[in-house]
């Protein structure tokens, strides 16, 4: 009776707790007037990839698979020039050309302007940076607040853009719609906008189709959904080689076809082709103008080692 | 000239040649009597002289090129820099692709110091240089003279006595019909083709003026070193010394300031402007400008608003802006307007890699024995156009272009060691001599 109480209560203060903490919430970044929204997604599943019938679809997309997901929060906007400058401004930062795995480094000068005139107005959302370079904003990010955010998982992207709908955009099927939600090469002008000027889904999340790219965790490969087992938890393909990583959502400069929810985009080291210098640049794209990235957080923050561990997988 | 069926001399018909034929017209494309191979087979050997971030990029992209190309040959004044290169060469990870076959530098074929290029020069058949444009004369110069093709970075010069031994060089590397490719990648980029096709088209008109940009953070600073002379210190942090770098309005903005010079057909009578190194002061910044702002003048009136700045967290902006008569290009919108009305868009999808194209197509061309570029004396007029911008912010002046240009100005060292001094040096803080408009002076 007493450890069944004992149960009971743990139980129901852990709901009292979780309802209370778990739920969108805006986080400040400390010794700036920057903040950032997170939009609290509940726990669930959700059918990951595109049917056959799909217009538009790739093989990439499938087969289908029933994947479940532990609770999260996502960015409700993508990153911003605000937030990436008090990162990417901080001189206290020591700035290296590699990128440093034991420590929070930052990303060296842009040679040439990878806004390309669509200029850092602090509500632009930031472009240009490779994956490595956004785990590192993710890194010194985690040493100024104490939260661990991450990039999504390819799973978690598509979760959060389909919001509940098994369509290929989530307000349909058919793209006419589109412009509605998302800045893509019809209606961008060549350049990407302001966060949050256009209609967000239905959890309230903004420019998941269109504006910038967004980059994942994932390694890319072709295969990886027939790979999966159905009813896969928190399912991720871990990184090998820094080429091709997945990225998602559209952009202001692609189709309405690369908006749908399953597409995915496989990140190549062309996106650096113009580096005339060898190495080549770990922190920016010459040719990724179109990509950007969206924070997640983990509703259950990994102990320090595991973050360790993590950020030192990624930015190795 | 015998031509085979293809109607190009074959390459061994080139070799018998050279000795037999003394310089002729130029026109391009047109088939070549200079001496393309020295090989016994059919490969291209390469040398690189300057073997930094660029160097290796460049050595690079032409083992990509798609020809029978070899690296036979490095030179650099520091033996860690040509390591590092060599080792990225002939890396198995590099992520633009596999040239590790194509890379047979022996120990004997590695050149260290301020001579290394002449020797590595003698072994190779097309020279790739990549110092800091100081070098880039004296370096230009005897590649020509041993009879090779050059692709070589921009800019081309420091000062205006480096610009005429250029101008007289690239003379004689058309009398040779040597293919002389220049880093001036936006000639080799599909939308700015495309773009000057149309201006030549007329759908501008005239081009009337222009404004051009290079405003960025600025690039990297290497400290001072325990125990280095200041040649050596000089050499490592390059970007902040005049005879090495030029000022950044010649390093990095020559390629805006070339975009203008290019689709006007012309280059600028003179230059007045004004600049200066308001947040930049650092010792470790050498002596140049973080600031300039130049108005540069062509014979027929017109304008080109050159503006380049090397200050963090200010306005970026690198662009080119041309006005017409009848429209106005926009060169990183890649378009075409008038009044609103667009004219011409280019489809940034089908945007090239210029640095790979400059290469695979100087290496195509030497391929098939075809002379076909000749860059260097645009590369130097570009280059004089900065270095004049530069003079006319340092002095305060008005620069005129002939005057500057025959002035026989030279800032380089008289002599090259590492014990040698360099021509300016540190006071006893470490702080170097700075230009000060209405006190530095160039012409009495």
């Amino acid at each position: 009776m007493k450890s069944l109480f004992a149960i009971a209560f743990v139980f129901i203060f852990h709901s009292i707790l979780s309802a209370q903490d778990f739920k969108t919430y805006e986080q400040s970044i400390p010794n700036t007037d920057i903040k950032f929204k997170m939009v609290a997604i509940k726990s669930g599943s959700f059918t990951m990839g595109s049917p056959y019938s799909e217009t538009g679809r790739d093989e990439d997309e499938g087969p289908q698979k029933k994947v479940e997901l532990s609770a999260f929060w996502i960015g409700a906007y993508e990153v911003t020039f605000a937030e990436w400058d008090a990162f990417f401004r901080n001189m206290e930062v020591p700035q290296t050309k590699a990128i440093a795995v034991d420590a929070v480094s930052r990303p060296t000068a842009q040679y040439i302007d990878l806004t390309w005139g669509m200029g850092r107005d602090g509500k632009n959302p930031t472009n240009s940076m490779s994956q490595s370079a956004t785990i590192m904003y993710c890194k010194w990010l985690y040493t100024q607040t104490g939260v661990f955010y991450r990039l999504p998982t390819e799973a978690e992207w598509e979760h959060a853009c389909r919001a509940g709908t098994t369509t290929a955009f989530p307000f349909g099927n058919d793209a006419a719609a589109l412009k509605e939600y998302a800045y893509f090469k019809d209606n961008s002008g060549n350049k990407f906008h302001k966060v949050g000027q256009l209609k967000p889904n239905a959890w309230g999340l903004y420019d998941m189709l269109g504006n910038l790219s967004e980059w994942t965790l994932d390694q890319y490969d072709p295969k990886a959904y027939e790979k999966l087992a159905d009813k896969a938890k928190n399912p991720i393909t871990p990184p090998a080689t820094r080429y091709p990583r997945v990225v998602k959502g559209g952009s202001y400069l692609t189709d309405a076809n690369e908006s749908r929810c399953a597409n995915r985009v496989p990140a190549v080291s062309d996106w650096n082709k113009r580096d005339p210098q060898i190495p080549k640049s770990r922190w920016w794209l010459t040719d990724g103008m179109g990509v950007g990235f969206r924070l997640v957080r983990p509703v259950q923050q990994p102990t320090k080692e595991e973050i360790e561990k993590f950020f030192a997988q990624y930015l190795k | 000239m015998k031509t085979n069926e293809t109607g190009r001399t074959s390459r061994r018909e080139f070799v018998k040649q050279s000795s037999l034929l003394a310089g002729g017209l130029v026109a391009a494309p047109l088939i070549s009597n200079a001496g393309y191979f020295n090989s016994v087979d059919d490969t291209i050997k390469i040398a690189v002289i300057g073997c930094g971030g660029r160097g290796t990029g460049a050595a690079m992209q032409a083992l990509l090129s798609k020809q029978n190309v070899k690296l036979v040959a490095m030179a650099d004044a520091f033996r860690d820099r040509l390591d590092s290169c060599y080792k990225a060469l002939t890396s198995d990870n590099n992520e633009d692709g596999n040239v590790k076959d194509k890379v047979s530098v022996t120990e004997a074929a590695k050149f260290v110091g301020f001579d290394g290029y002449v020797k590595a020069i003698a072994l190779a058949d097309v020279i790739i240089l990549t110092t800091p444009p100081g070098f880039r004369p004296i370096h230009f110069a005897e590649a020509i003279k041993q009879g090779k093709h050059v692709f070589m970075e921009k800019p081309v010069a420091t000062d205006p006595a480096g610009i005429k031994k250029v101008l007289e060089t690239a003379e004689i590397a058309k009398q040779k019909k040597l293919n002389v490719v220049v880093g001036l990648q936006r000639h080799y980029q599909n939308s700015y083709r495309e773009l000057y096709k149309r201006a030549q088209d007329g759908m501008i008109g005239e081009l009337t003026s222009g404004q051009v940009w290079w405003n960025n953070d600025g690039v990297w600073v290497n400290m001072r070193k325990a125990g280095q002379t200041e040649m050596e210190y000089q050499m490592r942090n390059w970007y902040y010394f005049n005879w090495l770098c030029g000022d950044h309005i010649n390093e990095q903005h020559i390629h805006n300031i070339d975009v203008m010079n290019w689709f006007k057909g012309s280059y600028p009578v003179k230059a007045q402007g004004m600049g200066g190194r308001q947040v930049r002061t650092g010792k470790e910044f050498g002596e140049i400008y973080d600031h300039h702002y130049v108005e540069f003048e062509y014979a027929d009136g017109s304008i080109m608003n050159s503006q380049c700045r090397h200050i963090k967290g200010t306005y970026a902006k690198v662009d080119e802006m041309l006005i017409g008569t009848k429209g106005v290009i926009k060169c990183g919108d890649a378009n075409i307007t008038h009044k609103g009305k667009v004219l011409y868009q280019y489809d940034k999808k089908q945007e090239n890699d210029a640095y790979q194209t400059e290469h695979d197509e100087l290496f195509a061309a030497i391929a098939k024995g075809e002379y076909k570029f000749a860059d260097a004396d645009n590369g130097a007029r570009a280059t004089m156009t900065a270095i004049m911008g530069r003079m006319a912010t340092y002095s305060g002046e008005v620069i005129e272009w002939d005057k500057a240009i025959n002035s026989g100005i030279s800032i380089m060292p008289t002599k090259f060691a590492w014990d040698a001094n360099p021509p300016s040096l540190p006071d006893a803080n470490g702080f170097y001599p700075i230009a000060i408009p209405g006190v530095t002076k160039y012409f009495s």
